[in-house]
Formats: structure tokens, C-alpha cells, sequence
């Protein structure tokens, strides 16, 4: 007993290879559109890195006097390799192990280190967007604007629309599928408990 | 009483008489035309329309069916708008053997092609006045090349293009003496004047020009020309006048021969032949000036020398037909098997068989000869005439499914016949007097058919009145059915001579956005503020400066002296479509730059007065355009007023360093 029922045993192997694609894969993205971009602006956050049109977006921000994002602002992008590694090395040992309780670690994991990440994303936020520089050209009520933490977001001419891409879904999608996992390995286990009291 | 019936009689007859007058113009738009050329707010036309600008000099560019002007593509004339000319790096573009000239007749459009079809790499178009063959990047809708032609005047016949853009071939108009033998007697016309026919090199590749030799052609006036296509794609056919050799009021002396000629030039042997053959090389000096994306300037290099072989010398390779009175169009239909000749003064259209002309040629189907070249019998050629087709036959065009189109200068109208039966099939009135026609891909083996624009030379009535002087006009019809129906019809730039259209998406995904800072390899590119600088090198001063929404780096400079020459170069640092910046000096004798993202431009002044001279940006880049200005201060020669320069303290880089923590 103490195992994890086949199904999702190869579940968790399953989930955690997949978690690899997250080095492959932007994990966030933020949009924007004004009238004069109709295409569109977009930023993707990857495990260690910025891409996208974040030069153009920069040259915008300074109007209100938002900093220039660059990669240097995010010492996450320094560790996050390494966590994301030790998840999917705890994942697989959990499966060759084959014991519920590693499925609970590694479970409380990923959700611990998901709003680790949220909390931190919004933190960031709120620096980059309580920060601006006094001597802008424009100058916006309250001298602040953080932009969402997911969803839609309207500033001046710019709808902003922050969600997870690709990664972040691999990430939601293995992380919830563990968690669900995880739930209905502890009813099963409570299950057991009773049946052998029982008996 | 009897009076007031006779009043009414006269008004009555009066009124009767109006009634014949022909048909309005407003009387044949039937339908829903509206409909057919309507481009909803936000969506695309279906083809570009490349639209020669006659005597502006210039290519405009329409999208069709919707006629709306997307671009006029700065060529051979100097444009203010955006600096073409005037700034140091694209003057070199109008330098000719001559020196530089700010303008040209542009006549002629020639889509680059590949197996027969429009591959919408490039497009050749001629200046006409100062003999030059121009070549434009339809990735950035760009002059990129222009290449002068020695031993031509009124270079007309010209630019037209083989089947894989192998050469573009370049017929002279005038016939003059040739260089070497120029001060000649006008009168010894028939015997020291020649025509040439350039042969421009195409490179597969880059599509760069050379003139690796001329072909001198007896003293006719060249007019259009076509390459052949599938059997006759070794050949060139041209039309040529003044076969009379006339130097004299050439509109009595060269309408008096009953048949002027159509060239037939097999491209492909005289290619052989000029490989094995030395030929005549000749003094004659022209200018090839090329633009460079990466350095974002043109070179202009001066050529001296071109290879020459004689007409008569290239046996079996030139042969003269006989056509109808001064031949105007001279074109190939899509098989490649049909040449219609338009003869301007002529009552009929020849249409002349390339299997016939073969046969000729292996039969020696002589007349006689011409100028030691020669001259197969026009019965030996002919396929048949269109009888009755109409005044004035100038140019054809051709269509999907086996039919010619035909403009008519004289009686002003196009006309619809079918190639294999020769009958008319329709005519539609255009306003007024078109010169050439064109049927989008109407040039290529395998036209799209659809449209048909009609080029007109009189506009008259048709458009609000502007004082004395017009526009010229465009008439746009749908040519799917059976009858052609006119759509629209709409003023153009210039006078609109030759033009193609393409399909819109063989171009428009190819298009460069902006030009990448990284690749930017001009010799005082600044890409970066922290790299703007004021460098003096005696009376020489280079101001090396960026631009980005919204201001100069730098924008106060002080030190420059009377008598200084000051070089202005602007680098547009922005990486994002459509944010070009633009500058303009107070006082300067130039016109303004117009900088595209990513592209260093300069602009050459010589302030002629002392005081604190303002500069600006000329196009409206952000919320805070008019904010982006700067100030220059001039003082007397030998003043001790240091060279500096500055930006002001707010840079975009300053909150950055706070947000790293």
C-alpha cells in the first residue's frame, strides 16, 4: 500500500516531462494594443529571458516615465532553471519511488512555488509600475500605473492583457493535474484506512 | 402670333439638333459598378498598379480596383518630400555622365519576371531624356539602381524585359551620330546617324545592371519592343518610324512610306555571338549609381568604354518586317506565337505569325534588303490583319482567355478582339485620347486578366476644373465578360505613359519594415545617444546626431562659425514600422530628410548668417512632435566661442537604474 494507483503514477511521469517544454515555451505574455497598433505589441516571459517588441514598448513607457525593462531586473531569471529542474527531477523520482506521500511534495511544490511566482510577478509590478520618474511628459493621476497581473487592463490609449502563454499553461496543466491527483490519492488512502479498520 | 410659331419651331429644331450630339460620358457607367471598385475602410486592394508619372519623373503606385494612390516612388526627379536628391546620400542616384540632373520623362514599366510571370522582385523603368534604365526594390519600393545608356537619345523603347529577366533591353528614339564621330552636318543624317539598342545585363540574383554591349541599328527612331515568350522566347521584336530617315519635320517626312518596320532580333544568338566577338569598343562615358540598404547611401561611379557589333555584321540575327504606318505598340501575346503591331496612322492592325516569320526566314522570303539587313514579305509574316478596328491603333494588351485589348488614340477607345479570328468583339469609349492600356499581367505568359486601365492624355471636362493646366486621367474597366464595363475613372500624377499591375500578394509580405540599427553600415551612423558627437576637421563640421520620439541628441550645438560646412547626420533610432522622423534647418538650401527607422540620412548647411538657428522635426512622430526642436548658434569666423553640444538631463535610461534595485 502507500503506492499510487497506476493511472496516475504515469500521470505524474507524464506531467513532469511536459513541465521540460516550459524551457522551450514563453511562460507569460503580456499584449498591448492602441489604435496606432492595431497589430498589437506583445512581451513573452521565459523561464530566463524577454523577447518580443520589448525595445518598442520601452521607448513608449518613457512618456510616463516607466523604466526600461530589461533582463537585468529579473534576478529570477538567474534560479529559475534550477527550480524548475528540481521539480521535474523530484517528479520522475516520484515515479520510479512510486509512494503517495512524494506525490503530496511534489504536489505542495508546485503550488507553493506557482504563487511564489504570482506574488513575485506582482511585486514586480507594482515596483515598475510606482516608479516613474517624476519629470515625465506625462504625468498620470496618481503616478501610477501597474499593469494587470492577469486579465485586461486600460490606460490611456493602451488595453493591456496579461495571461499565461504556452508554459504557463504546461505549468497550470501539469501543476493541477498533480494537485488533482494528490486529492483523490489522499481519499483513496483515507478509503484504505477505514477498510483495514474495518476489517 | 406667326412670330411666336416661328419661335417655337426654331427652339423645337434647336432642341432636336442637340440630340444627335454623341453620347455623354456620364451616360456610360451602367450597373453596379460602385460596388465592383469599393474597398471597405481597412481592407486591401487586389493588385498594385505600377503607374509610369511621364514628365514628374516619377512611379506612382495605385491599388487597384479601388484607383486610391498608395505611393509615388521618388525615380529620376529630386523629391523635397522626403529628401530624395537632395540629401548627401542619395544625390549620387542623379548623377549621369552630364553631372547631376534633378529630372526625367519617365515613360515605361517592367515588372522583373521569372518563367513568363510577374515575380514581383523589381521593377525597371526608363528615363527617357537623358537616356537611363532605373531599377526599384519592391521590398522597400525604393530606387535602387540607376544605370545611364551612352549613344541614345530618348531612350523610349525602352525598358522591356526577357521571359527570366536575363536582359532588359533599351531601343534609342532619336538616332544620332555616335560617340567618336559626333560633329557631324544634320543633313548627313542617312549616312553618320545610327540607332543603338542596349543590352542591360540583369543580375539573376542581386538584379544589378551592366551594359556588356549596344547593337547599332540603321538611323530609325525606335518606339516599343517586346521579348518573345515559350517558341519565341529567343527573340525581341521592336517597332520602329522615320524609316525615312528624315532629320526634318519629321511629322510630314516620317508618315511618308506606306510601311515603316517591326524589328525581329534573336537576343539569344547576338548573345552567342557578342561572347565569341571582340566588337568595337567606344569612348562614350555614362554613370551607374547604385543605393546601398546597409550603408543607406549611393554610389556613383562613371563608366568609360561600351562593346558595339553593327547590325550588318550579325548575320541571321536581325531581320526587318514590313508594318503598316509607323507602328507604335509592338506586342507578344501570352502563346508567344502572336506580335500585334499598332500602326499609328494605319487603317488596320497587323498581327504577325512567329511560326510564319520562322518559315519565312528558312524559305528566304525576301523582299529586298534595308541597310544590309533583311526584310521578310509582310504576306510571309502576316497571320492577318483586324480590319476596321478603330483610328489610331497604339499599344495592345491581352487577356486570360485568347482576346487582345487595343487603345485607339485617334477615335478614343478600347478595343476587344479576338486573337485567333481577328473579329471585334467590343469597344468602349474612354476620356479622352488614351495612349497605352494595360491588363493586369496583360504583359506576362499567363495573364490575370480581370482589369484593364486605360491611360488618357486629355481630361478636359472630366474632373473639377484647375485653371489651364489638368490632370491626366486613368479609366479603370472590368474585363470578365464578354463587354467591358468601365468602373471608375481617376486623375493620376504626371502623365501616365506604361504600367503594369501585379497581383498584391506576390508583394506585400515581402515588405521591410524598418531597417535594423545592428546592420546599419553608414560611415557616420550613431546608434546610440551616448555616441551623438560634434566633430570639426577644419571648416568641415559633422554633427553626428539620433533621433527618437521625441528629440534630438543633441539638440543645443554651439561653436559652428561663418563660413563652416556643417553635415547633419540624422540617425532614426527607432526599431518600429511607420515611425520615421523627419529634419529641417532654418534657412537651408536643401530640402528636409525625411529619416526611416533604423537609416542615417544627411543633410548638408552652410549657415550664411550669424544667430541661433533652429531645427525641427517635419513629421509627426508622437504626442510630443512639436516639442522635438533644436537650436543651433552661429558665430562670426574665428570666434572663441567653444564647439559643444548637449541633450537635456531626462533620458529614458534614468528610472531604469532605480527599477534594478
Amino acid at each position: 500500500m502507500n503506492r499510487i494507483r497506476p493511472f496516475f503514477r504515469w500521470l505524474v511521469l507524464l506531467a513532469s516531462l511536459l513541465l521540460a517544454g516550459v524551457y522551450y515555451l514563453p511562460i507569460w505574455s503580456i499584449q498591448l494594443w492602441a489604435p496606432q497598433y492595431p497589430e498589437g505589441l506583445e512581451m513573452l516571459i521565459w523561464i530566463n529571458n524577454l523577447s518580443g517588441n520589448v525595445d518598442v514598448i520601452n521607448d513608449l513607457n518613457h512618456y510616463i516615465g516607466m523604466g526600461k525593462i530589461n533582463i537585468d531586473m529579473f534576478p529570477e531569471f538567474g534560479f529559475m532553471v534550477y527550480v524548475l529542474g528540481f521539480v521535474i527531477f523530484f517528479g520522475v523520482l516520484t515515479f520510479i519511488v512510486n509512494k503517495r506521500f512524494l506525490l503530496y511534495i511534489l504536489s505542495g511544490l508546485l503550488v507553493v512555488a506557482a504563487i511564489a511566482a504570482l506574488v513575485d510577478f506582482y511585486n514586480w509590478e507594482y515596483y515598475y509600475g510606482h516608479n516613474l520618474n517624476p519629470m515625465a511628459a506625462i504625468i498620470i493621476e496618481g503616478q501610477s500605473y501597474q499593469p494587470p497581473l492577469i486579465g485586461y487592463k486600460v490606460l490611456l490609449n493602451f488595453t493591456a492583457l496579461s495571461m499565461p502563454s504556452y508554459g504557463g499553461w504546461i505549468l497550470f496543466g501539469s501543476g493541477g493535474s498533480l494537485v488533482f491527483a494528490s486529492i483523490l490519492e489522499i481519499f483513496k488512502s483515507k478509503r484504505e484506512k477505514k477498510s483495514k479498520i474495518n476489517v | 402670333m406667326k412670330n411666336y410659331i416661328n419661335y417655337v419651331a426654331a427652339t423645337l429644331a434647336i432642341a432636336t439638333l442637340t440630340q444627335c450630339k454623341p453620347k455623354s460620358a456620364s451616360q456610360v457607367v451602367t450597373g453596379d459598378a460602385a460596388s465592383k471598385v469599393y474597398v471597405a475602410p481597412g481592407k486591401y486592394d487586389e493588385v498594385y498598379n505600377f503607374v509610369s508619372g511621364g514628365f514628374s519623373g516619377q512611379l506612382a503606385v495605385y491599388g487597384l480596383p479601388s484607383a486610391r494612390l498608395l505611393r509615388v516612388i521618388p525615380v529620376f526627379s529630386q523629391n523635397p518630400e522626403n529628401g530624395w536628391g537632395y540629401s548627401e546620400e542619395t544625390k549620387p542616384m542623379l548623377n549621369t555622365s552630364h553631372g547631376f540632373i534633378p529630372w526625367d520623362d519617365l515613360h515605361h514599366v517592367a515588372l522583373s519576371q521569372t518563367a513568363g510571370l510577374d515575380d514581383g522582385r523589381w521593377v525597371f523603368v526608363n528615363g527617357n531624356n537623358t537616356p537611363r534604365v532605373a531599377r526599384i526594390d519592391l521590398k522597400t519600393f525604393r530606387t535602387a539602381e540607376i544605370i545611364e545608356l551612352p549613344n541614345s537619345s530618348g531612350n523610349h523603347s525602352s525598358p522591356f524585359l526577357t521571359e527570366n529577366s536575363e536582359y532588359v533591353i533599351a531601343g534609342t528614339r532619336f538616332s544620332t551620330p555616335l560617340d567618336g564621330n559626333n560633329d557631324v552636318a544634320i543633313s548627313s543624317y542617312k549616312e553618320n546617324f545610327k540607332g543603338t539598342i542596349s543590352f542591360i545585363k540583369v543580375d539573376p540574383t542581386s538584379g544589378n545592371m551592366s551594359v556588356p554591349f549596344q547593337v547599332v541599328m540603321p538611323p530609325f527612331n525606335f518606339d516599343l519592343s517586346r521579348a518573345g515568350k515559350g517558341p519565341s522566347h529567343d527573340w525581341f521584336f521592336f517597332s520602329c518610324y522615320n524609316t525615312e530617315q528624315a532629320n526634318t519635320l519629321l511629322e510630314v517626312n516620317a508618315s511618308q512610306r506606306d510601311k515603316d518596320f517591326v524589328v525581329a532580333i534573336n537576343w539569344k544568338k547576338i548573345e552567342e555571338y557578342a561572347k565569341a566577338n571582340k566588337g568595337r569598343v567606344t569612348t562614350s562615358k555614362y554613370a551607374h549609381n547604385v543605393y546601398d540598404d546597409k550603408t543607406h547611401s549611393a554610389t556613383s561611379t562613371i563608366s568609360e568604354g561600351i562593346v558595339q557589333f553593327d547590325a550588318a555584321e550579325l548575320k541571321d540575327m536581325i531581320y526587318l518586317i514590313p508594318c503598316p504606318k509607323s507602328p507604335h505598340g509592338c506586342d507578344t501575346d501570352p502563346t508567344g506565337e502572336y506580335i500585334v503591331a499598332g500602326g499609328k496612322l494605319a487603317a488596320t492592325i497587323p498581327v504577325f505569325s512567329f511560326s510564319k516569320i520562322l518559315k519565312a526566314i528558312e524559305g528566304k522570303q525576301f523582299d529586298t534588303e534595308f541597310a544590309g539587313l533583311p526584310v521578310i514579305k509582310y504576306e510571309a509574316a502576316l497571320y492577318g490583319e483586324v480590319p476596321k478596328p478603330g483610328l489610331g491603333p497604339l499599344h495592345t494588351e491581352f487577356d486570360d482567355k485568347g482576346n487582345a485589348y487595343t487603345s485607339m488614340f485617334v477615335s478614343s477607345e478600347v478595343v476587344k478582339w479576338n486573337i485567333k479570328d481577328l473579329k471585334v468583339i467590343d469597344r468602349k469609349p474612354t476620356f479622352y485620347s488614351l495612349g497605352h492600356l494595360m491588363v493586369v499581367g496583360g504583359g506576362t505568359a499567363h495573364p490575370y486578366g480581370k482589369y484593364l486601365v486605360a491611360y488618357n492624355k486629355i481630361t478636359k471636362d472630366r474632373y473639377l476644373p484647375t485653371g489651364p493646366e489638368l490632370s491626366q486621367s486613368a479609366q479603370l474597366f472590368d474585363i470578365s465578360g464578354e463587354k467591358m464595363e468601365m468602373l471608375s475613372d481617376f486623375p493620376t500624377i504626371g502623365e501616365p505613359h506604361y504600367a503594369q499591375a501585379i497581383e498584391a500578394s506576390k508583394i506585400k509580405d515581402g515588405q521591410v519594415r524598418f531597417f535594423k540599427i545592428e546592420d546599419n553600415k553608414h560611415q557616420y551612423a550613431t546608434k546610440g545617444e551616448k555616441e551623438s558627437k560634434v566633430v570639426r576637421t577644419g571648416n568641415r563640421i559633422d554633427v553626428y546626431a539620433t533621433c527618437i520620439r521625441s528629440h534630438f541628441s543633441p539638440d543645443n550645438i554651439e561653436g559652428i562659425q561663418l563660413g563652416d560646412e556643417v553635415y547633419f547626420h540624422v540617425t532614426n533610432l527607432e526599431q518600429d514600422w511607420d515611425v520615421p522622423h523627419g529634419f529641417a534647418i532654418k534657412g537651408a538650401n536643401a530640402a528636409e530628410l525625411l529619416v526611416m527607422p533604423g537609416e542615417t540620412s544627411t543633410l548638408k548647411w552652410t549657415p550664411d548668417r550669424i544667430g541661433v538657428i533652429p531645427f525641427y522635426c517635419t513629421d509627426f512622430c508622437s504626442a510630443l512632435h512639436q516639442e522635438m526642436q533644436g537650436y543651433m548658434r552661429v558665430s562670426p569666423k574665428g570666434s572663441s566661442v567653444k564647439l559643444v553640444w548637449s541633450l537635456g538631463d531626462f533620458s529614458s535610461d534614468a528610472p531604469a537604474a532605480a527599477a534594478t534595485k
